[in-house]
């Protein structure tokens, strides 16, 4: 239903403001894009000049880049749940663990069925994803009952995630018995990394669902401003659960590519990866104050990350020199990235 | 403050305002929603720089390059939103960042001396050590004033500064400004409030468009002077008439023995086509009576009826779906999301319906935002413009654009007029009418006692959380309606 306050605007005047509307608000949404990507990718090509040059060209090789792109694909997985919840405003300091806790579990239970091949990695991946999405939602559930901070519930589950893998597995990998994994793990198709085509299925169906879905624009809304959702209807409670166990489901599918790659669930393999995750959503422009985000600037800044590694590594710079340029880099980009914010708020009186 | 201009991109905020306030003055400035009010006041305070002009104090050229500069100065700021530290207690807020110390360590005893001092010189009695939170509006504003004297501010700048208080706690504000005018300290009060303007300044200015238009002594402008001046253009009689309730018109909402916090077993009813006042003091009830029959609160007891369909309600959602929309008190805490645009606010609440198969269509979440920028006359560029940056006036215009897209017939209205511009309200009264014919029925919370006598057909007047007297429009006098909010009479 629309009102009509005094007079009646003609249809002319609803068909101009919609004209208005929808060229002008395409333009300011394509600068805005832009923006917002444009010095991500700036800095990227900026990079991928340089390092070439220093590297003698074996930079900018085919089997390179695509290893990069293996490399990130963990961390770009981990990132794009961390983009859901760190967009509400909260953080997921677990997933670093729940890798290994999955992997663990995984590893375990695919060793111990009867059955092999396609079945068995489904089963495994169901049985992952069971104890990724169970542990974000007990991550949640304190969150939204409770109104307890994000990041001590998901800090406690970081804990006893860890401490779970380590005493299912007794300390060692757990080896896998199966070589049903090894395509996911070491596997290509057409040229391309199986793990990479599993890492673009998951950027481009979680990108749809942040933008195009009811869901993704009430984690906007909630970020924005909790209260406001609440009064609209928003069931606050619900989308806030969902997007713990979205990041604990990233984290089991990550494990199991990990674990995949490796051929063994290890207790060891995720620390610190919860930070590399928040890195990653961080470099790409994600706000920590939430309401603001995307997956596929996250993806752009694990890619970031993992060619700024991966170059390090060309040019033979010592690792401890690489956390020290990781570190500046991310810095910088936070710096950045509020320059810009200011800039584009300029106009608010 | 000599020829100031100010431009923002795409907007030119203030072009050529020159303005002055005299020692011991009370200057008001009025203006509508973005006539550069705010960015003039803000450009004083050093919150923001001029691009043109220049600035004088006590015949003195300065540069107020930032807050600290300003406050050096002598000006003292109040916005409309405090900018208290909630957790800290009054001296400590007084005293926020000039701290008595000895040595290296705070003096706790010395800044409750000179924390009393001001406030004995104001003969105004505060708890000491109650956090601000737990202040009431019109203390947490005394704490703000306290704050700028112990800076020594010559000058002081209030925003709305009686938008959130009772008459009672206005008139306190009022002595508290002619006692400090008779010391020296001069006053810009800037209020959309034109009535009680000439109780309380000395001279007016008006802005619109960025451009002063006027300044005169109090005395030579009336209250519809003013108003012209402000829009440029003659507005009709302030309120619209509003249609009488048809006879027999449908019983839309029936509330029975609601409990929620302090509200107890309140009961009333509302006709198709009829708007319910509830009059009373801030704190009296009234805002929690709205929110428990939208579901904001979830209430304790109570029956609540919808169109003769008894509804339970455990959540706004739960409300929604009845067909009760609530426009709430605070947009900018409740009703937006300011970093959305125009287009996701207004269809926030309804999204289902731009969604069929589960992806949502923009291009009818376009179509029907500038179906609403249009009707509603919603001052933006765009459909996609980010609300943060819209006037008041038009950010409420987006909260009315979210609940009118959606097929509500019960408006719970909460002092929706409360900081925005004349023009802008008079918009909202005749959406309100025009929303009667449809046949919907709306409840209004106001504390603009008018508002209440001049839009409701029948007022109920609410004192600590019950429902103390009922009013049909004609016998509704000022008088009446606050002897029973104030107790005075039953």
């Amino acid at each position: 239903m629309s009102v009509v306050p005094e007079s009646a605007p003609n249809k002319d005047d609803v068909k101009a403001a919609l004209e208005a509307s929808s060229a002008q608000a395409q333009a300011q949404a394509r600068r805005t894009a832009l923006i917002r990507t444009g010095l991500a990718l700036g800095a990227l090509v900026a990079v991928v000049v340089v390092v070439n040059v220093f590297s003698h060209g074996s930079f900018l090789t085919a089997t390179n880049l695509t290893n990069v792109l293996r490399q990130i694909t963990f961390n770009a997985i981990l990132a794009v749940g961390q983009t859901f919840v760190i967009i509400t405003a909260g953080i997921d300091l677990s997933v670093g663990s729940l890798i290994e806790l999955t992997g663990v579990v995984m590893a375990t239970f695919a060793n111990a069925m009867p059955f092999d091949g396609v079945p068995l990695v489904l089963a495994t991946l169901i049985v992952g994803l069971l104890v990724g999405c169970f542990a974000g939602f007990v991550n949640a559930v304190p969150v939204v009952r409770l109104n307890l901070p994000p990041f001590i519930t998901t800090l406690a589950m970081m804990l006893m995630a860890r401490g779970l893998a380590f005493k299912l597995s007794h300390g060692r990998p757990v080896a896998l018995t199966s070589s049903a994994f090894d395509t996911i793990g070491t596997g290509f198709f057409l040229k391309i990394p199986v793990a990479v085509l599993w890492m673009a299925v998951i950027v481009a169906v979680f990108a749809i669902l942040l933008t195009r879905t009811r869901f993704g624009r009430y984690v906007f809304a909630i970020g924005g401003n909790e209260e406001a959702a609440r009064l609209a209807g928003i069931n606050v409670r619900f989308v806030k659960t969902m997007v713990y166990v979205i990041s604990g489901g990233c984290a089991a599918v990550s494990g199991l590519l990990l674990m995949a790659r490796f051929s063994s669930g290890s207790p060891q393999t995720g620390i610190g990866s919860e930070l590399q995750s928040i890195a990653a959503v961080v470099v790409g422009g994600t706000s920590l104050m939430g309401g603001r985000g995307s997956v596929i600037a996250t993806f752009l800044g694990a890619l970031l990350i993992g060619l700024l590694n991966n170059a390090m590594n060309l040019l033979e710079i010592e690792s401890y020199t690489q956390d020290i340029v990781l570190g500046a880099v991310i810095l910088i980009a936070v710096v950045i990235d509020e320059l810009r914010k200011r800039y584009l708020r300029g106009a608010a009186g | 403050m000599r020829d100031i201009a100010k431009s923002f991109p795409g907007v030119r905020a203030l072009s050529g305002v020159s303005f002055e306030v005299l020692a011991g003055e009370v200057h008001a400035l009025v203006g509508e929603n973005g006539a550069g009010k705010s960015t003039l006041m803000k450009i004083l305070a050093g919150a923001q720089r001029a691009d043109e002009g220049s600035i004088e104090i006590d015949g003195k050229a300065v540069v107020i390059d930032g807050p600290r500069a300003a406050e050096a100065l002598g000006i003292g700021m109040i916005y409309q939103e405090f900018n208290l530290v909630p957790d800290l207690g009054v001296v400590e807020n007084i005293v926020l960042g000039h701290e008595p110390q000895r040595g290296l360590l705070l003096d706790g005893a010395q800044a409750a001396r000179e924390a009393t001092t001001v406030l004995t010189e104001l003969g105004i009695a505060l708890p000491l050590d109650r956090p601000a939170r737990r202040l009431s509006v019109a203390q947490q504003q005394m704490v703000e004033i306290c704050k700028s004297l112990i800076r020594k501010a010559r000058l002081i700048v209030m925003d709305e500064p009686t938008a959130a208080l009772t008459d009672r706690e206005t008139d306190a504000l009022f002595a508290l400004i002619k006692k400090l005018r008779e010391q020296g300290v001069a006053f810009v009060y800037i209020s959309h409030r034109l009535e009680e303007l000439p109780r309380i300044a000395d001279r007016i200015t008006v802005l619109r468009d960025g451009k002063a238009v006027a300044t005169r002594p109090i005395g030579e402008l009336s209250q519809e002077e003013m108003i012209r001046l402000m829009v440029g253009r003659e507005l009709e009689a302030h309120f619209p008439a509003l249609p009488p309730v048809p006879a027999g018109a449908p019983m839309m909402l029936e509330v029975k023995g609601l409990c929620s916090g302090r509200v107890q077993d309140v009961a009333f009813t509302v006709r198709a086509g009829e708007i319910v006042g509830l009059a009373g003091l801030v704190g009296a009830g009234r805002t929690e009576i709205v929110r428990a029959i939208a579901g904001a609160d979830v209430p304790q007891a109570g029956e609540i009826d919808v169109a003769g369909k008894r509804i339970v309600v455990h959540g706004p959602h739960s409300a929604i779906e009845a067909g009760i929309a609530l426009i709430t008190e605070d947009r900018k805490a409740q009703g937006l999301v300011l970093g959305m645009s125009v287009r996701e606010n207004t269809t926030l609440a309804h999204l289902a319906q731009f969604s069929p198969r589960g992806l949502i269509d923009f291009a009818a979440e376009r179509t029907i935002t500038a179906q609403e920028i249009a009707e509603l006359r919603i001052r933006t560029p765009n459909s996609e413009q980010i609300v943060r940056n819209l006037s008041g006036g038009n950010q409420q215009k987006v909260v009315l654009a979210k609940w009118l897209i959606g097929e509500a017939h019960i408006y719970l209205f909460d002092e929706p007029t409360r900081g925005i511009d004349v023009g802008a309200k008079a918009e909202i009264y005749n959406l309100m009418v025009e929303l009667l014919r449809r046949g919907a029925a709306i409840v209004m919370v106001s504390s603009e006692l008018p508002e209440v006598l001049g839009m409701a057909h029948r007022i109920l007047v609410v004192r600590e959380g019950r429902i103390r007297a009922e009013f049909a429009q004609a016998d509704a006098t000022p008088d009446r309606v606050i002897a029973v909010a104030t107790g005075v009479a039953a």
